[in-house]
């Protein structure tokens, strides 16, 4: 296969395994091509992208704007808080104006879950989702997938817990959809009032137990508590959560095997993982920033394939 | 689909041997000169012309590096199907060093112009060559000539020229192929 089954990156979901492989193999020539002396190739120089968030973000943002000039686009930026739409412009209107300046994709963080499949069927450009609210985040669960596969040699049997905010976490769903995707096995773990009631209908085991779930996992995927999703008090106090579901070396070192430890970043030192497990030779967390930029490289370029001149 | 043999696995023998032989005769003895494979089908006719090199010539330590063109192309979007790209694998720069492509078929010369954009990523050559299996004469789009061609041919649009290596594809020859119209 040389081509994706789709034209838009919405989420995982939807996604063949197919398509995962191909992104992936594609983002194995593009992480070449970025620890090159000159880093850059040609391939986009006739396309314009624009990143529309709409959501704060550093390092999505980042990345998706050096995959694009990696890449050779034009690229135009644009954030909600500096825009029009704080003066109350719809979404549809936004995209249109930007697009009216011939714009041929669209990366775009939208709070509300669903934004970027609104907005495929409305305009013309090709769209990749940078996260829509608690859904998905589909680049970050390619990445993270593809960091371990690239640690361990591949993803297939690999047995992957999901630690902390389920609720709130786009990383999370699309994590579990691709891993399901690659035949992985999923469990979720963290404190019972932040993971969904349905969350095994996907195919994922559900653990509190943190210790019972490093014991079980041969990697770890911590992710950041969401306060700024948490409408309501969800545990006690970010000490107590900490003690509970945080990662320290300690822990670690207990376990009778070593596992990988991820994280997608911003971490919060100290409540998720500590800074000694963050910084330790087990954490692949760097090496998730760096293929952050390889895969994004992959996705802009498939998607750009096929678009029609 | 007709098939005729352009050249078979002695004469391809005999070939790779002149062009390792010419090779010689302008490098002599390889220091300051790197050898370029073309991703896909130019990386084995490297690794031949090396070994020739290696045995015939009692050459050590020439550099080889295989060169993916695939994001360096001019025709993205412009095919029915995208090409999948390869590996690129050169571990030194060519910064200042003789550099010689090596690719099985010249045919319009996109390749080679993606490839001389390409290569700068690993550095300012002092200067390139060009060395071809199978040279197509009269299909050229770009003024690309081969420094060193191991046969001419001469060929309609719609023709095909195939080179057939041994490692990849059980045996060694180059064949016309012609699509048969009904």
């Amino acid at each position: 296969m040389s081509q994706l089954s789709v034209d838009h990156l919405l989420g995982i979901k939807g996604l063949k395994r197919e398509d995962i492989e191909l992104i992936f193999t594609t983002a194995d020539n593009f992480k070449e091509v970025i620890n090159r002396p000159i880093k850059k190739v040609p391939s986009l120089r006739d396309l314009t992208i624009a990143n529309l968030f709409f959501e704060n973000s550093t390092r999505t943002r980042l990345s998706f704007e050096l995959a694009e000039k990696r890449l050779s686009a034009d690229v135009v930026n644009f954030s909600a808080s500096s825009s029009s739409v704080s003066k109350g412009e719809t979404l549809i209107d936004t995209v249109n104006n930007i697009l009216s300046m011939k714009v041929d994709m669209v990366v775009m963080r939208h709070p509300n879950p669903g934004a970027g499949v609104f907005l495929s069927k409305h305009i013309g450009a090709r769209i990749v989702n940078a996260g829509d609210g608690a859904h998905e985040h589909p680049t970050q669960a390619l990445l993270d997938t593809y960091s371990i596969r690239e640690r361990l040699g591949c993803v297939e049997g690999k047995k992957v817990v999901i630690v902390g905010d389920i609720l709130h976490s786009r990383v999370a769903l699309s994590n579990i959809y691709a891993l399901n995707l690659l035949g992985a096995e999923v469990m979720v773990c963290g404190p019972s009032t932040l993971i969904p009631k349905f969350i095994h209908t996907l195919g994922v085991k559900v653990e509190t137990d943190l210790r019972k779930a490093l014991e079980w996992a041969d990697v770890a995927n911590m992710l950041r508590v969401q306060h700024e999703r948490q409408d309501l008090k969800y545990f006690p106090s970010i000490r107590e959560y900490s003690q509970m579901y945080g990662v320290d070396m300690k822990l670690l070192n207990s376990l009778d095997k070593e596992i990988v430890i991820m994280h997608p970043g911003p971490i919060n030192r100290g409540v998720e993982i500590t800074s000694e497990v963050a910084d330790s030779p087990q954490s692949i967390i760097l090496d998730q920033v760096e293929n952050g930029v390889a895969i994004r490289m992959a996705v802009l370029y498939l998607l750009a394939s096929k678009i029609e001149r | 689909m007709s098939q005729k043999i352009i050249l078979g696995a002695k004469e391809i023998g005999i070939t790779l041997e002149r062009l390792a032989c010419q090779l010689v005769e302008n490098h002599s003895n390889f220091e300051n000169t790197v050898l370029i494979g073309i991703q896909p089908r130019g990386a084995i006719f490297a690794d031949r012309i090396k070994t020739i090199l290696e045995l015939n010539y009692n050459l050590k330590d020439i550099k080889l590096g295989y060169l993916d063109i695939t994001f360096f192309r001019d025709d993205f979007r412009r095919r029915d199907k995208p090409i999948e790209a390869s590996q690129t694998q050169i571990d030194f720069l060519v910064e200042d060093k003789k550099v010689i492509f090596i690719d099985d078929v010249l045919y319009s010369g996109r390749s080679i112009r993606a490839a001389l954009t390409a290569i700068q990523s690993f550095g300012r050559p002092s200067n390139i060559e060009l060395m071809a299996l199978i040279d197509r004469r009269f299909s050229r789009s770009l003024p690309i000539q081969p420094d060193y061609k191991g046969r001419k041919v001469d060929s309609y649009d719609g023709e095909k020229v195939v080179v057939k290596w041994i490692e990849q594809d059980g045996e060694d020859g180059v064949y016309f192929e012609q699509k048969t119209t009904k």
